[in-house]
């Protein structure tokens, strides 16, 4: 029998041999999140000056909208072959199995990330690299949260016919908290005298992702096998 | 964790209101095949989950050997499972399709039985493409190995000859009788019953969730 650790490692592994043999999802959440911000790019920017504080609120529709893209599409590949229930039937902690599938969705989203918010920075003139570290914070804590929640959606809602029109139905209401704290932290972050209150948003999002990860877990198997 | 056979004792499953199984009760033993028969919607892929433990019955009781069906992961790792869609991954080639599943199984000895599923499968020639390009045959083949790759005590197969021309059922009676000498509980569901003559030492006819025969 595989350990946790071992599963959600194997998991991970093929999850990312799949993605890089397709490029399905890194291609299209990429696109859509880079033609995201361009679009607000052409709508809030005039004259080459930003309008104030719409950097953040920009940055994380791109991250939820692209990452919405991603938890459909990582799901729908189980789906196909039904290798979900090879999966709930081998000797593995079920836990390890969602925990799994976050971790490939977390590193695809890292990988959107990584080109969309330097490009955020540029577009928008906003000095989100100056408290780097706590920039990173945030978004790790922001998308860690929105994917916690968005994996076990997408898992319930693969047997559904109208799973694409579900997801963000049931997904965007119950990580509002996610997103206003990540904007909101974000926004902070740009401000003159805004690290006090970046860093209380971030310890927020800390306890929603605390909060999101343990439901999950502890949802996930009934959930999956009734 | 092992056991010598599977015992459904007045299985009974609702969905809603409605009845999907209706008071079950039958043994399958070691070393047997047993075909559960009946039209759509009889219950048949319903008491298949059940066996698997992807569902718990609402009413009575599976025991494997002498355990309850707890969903233990110690007693899922001795089982095997071949659905209709044929849990395998098309965008991996067979090699990696075995052992990810040869990994998540935690067997030690990986590169040994990937080798060996691929040649009971006949796809050593071909192990290295990606299963999305195999005909319906190989694939079958393939998941059926990708199925017994950790030597279960308990085989499970939803309507295996569905879409197999003569050649490749042959292929997959061959195997299943290698399963059952090797001490196999099998248990299959299927409408053809062309197709499991001279097969099979059980079959359990369901009609609407109860057994008749």
């Amino acid at each position: 029998m595989t350990g946790f650790v071992g599963a959600v490692s194997v998991i991970v592994r093929k999850d990312l041999l799949v993605e890089a043999r397709t490029r399905e999802i890194l291609f299209t959440t990429l696109f859509f999140a880079v033609a995201c911000v361009l679009v607000f790019a052409f709508g809030f920017v005039r004259e080459g000056r930003a309008v104030s504080d719409a950097a953040s609120g920009i940055l994380w529709i791109a991250i939820a909208f692209s990452g919405t893209l991603a938890l459909g599409r990582a799901f729908e590949r189980e789906r196909h072959g039904e290798t979900l229930r090879a999966l709930l039937i081998a000797p593995i902690d079920r836990p390890a199995l969602y925990v799994g599938k976050l971790v490939g969705i977390l590193i695809l989203m890292a990988a959107v990330e990584a080109v969309v918010v330097p490009m955020v920075a540029l577009m928008f003139q906003a000095p989100l690299f100056d408290h780097a570290l706590l920039m990173i914070g945030l978004l790790a804590a922001g998308t860690v949260g929105f994917a916690a929640v968005g994996t076990l959606f997408a898992a319930m809602l693969m047997r559904t016919r109208s799973r694409d029109v579900m997801l963000p139905v049931l997904l965007y209401p119950i990580t509002i908290p996610v997103i206003i704290a990540g904007v909101r932290g974000t926004a902070a972050l740009l401000e003159a005298d805004g690290l006090p209150m970046a860093r209380a948003w971030l310890a927020m999002l800390v306890a929603f992702d605390v909060m999101f990860v343990t439901l999950a877990l502890w949802t996930f198997e009934p959930v999956m096998t009734e | 964790m092992d056991f010598s056979s599977l015992r459904f004792v007045d299985v009974t499953r609702t969905f809603g209101r409605r009845r999907a199984l209706s008071r079950v009760s039958f043994t399958a033993e070691a070393g047997t095949i047993t075909a559960l028969l009946g039209h759509n919607g009889a219950g048949k892929s319903t008491l298949l989950s059940i066996a698997a433990t992807l569902l718990q019955p609402t009413s009575g009781r599976v025991l494997y050997g002498d355990h309850p069906g707890n969903g233990s992961a110690v007693l899922r790792g001795r089982i095997g499972m071949l659905g209709h869609d044929l849990y395998l991954y098309p965008e991996l080639s067979a090699a990696e399709n075995l052992r990810f599943f040869a990994e998540i199984y935690g067997l030690t000895d990986v590169e040994r039985r990937v080798a060996r599923g691929l040649e009971m499968a006949k796809l050593i020639d071909r192990a290295d493409d990606a299963v999305g390009g195999y005909s319906r045959g190989m694939r079958q083949r393939l998941a059926v190995e990708r199925a017994l790759i950790h030597e279960p005590r308990l085989m499970l197969l939803d309507e295996p000859f569905t879409g197999l021309d003569e050649a490749s059922r042959e292929a997959l009676r061959q195997r299943l009788r290698m399963a059952r000498a090797a001490g196999t509980i099998v248990i299959l569901t299927t409408h053809d019953i062309a197709a499991i003559e001279n097969l099979t030492d059980a079959t359990v006819t369901l009609v609407d969730g109860r057994l008749v025969a």
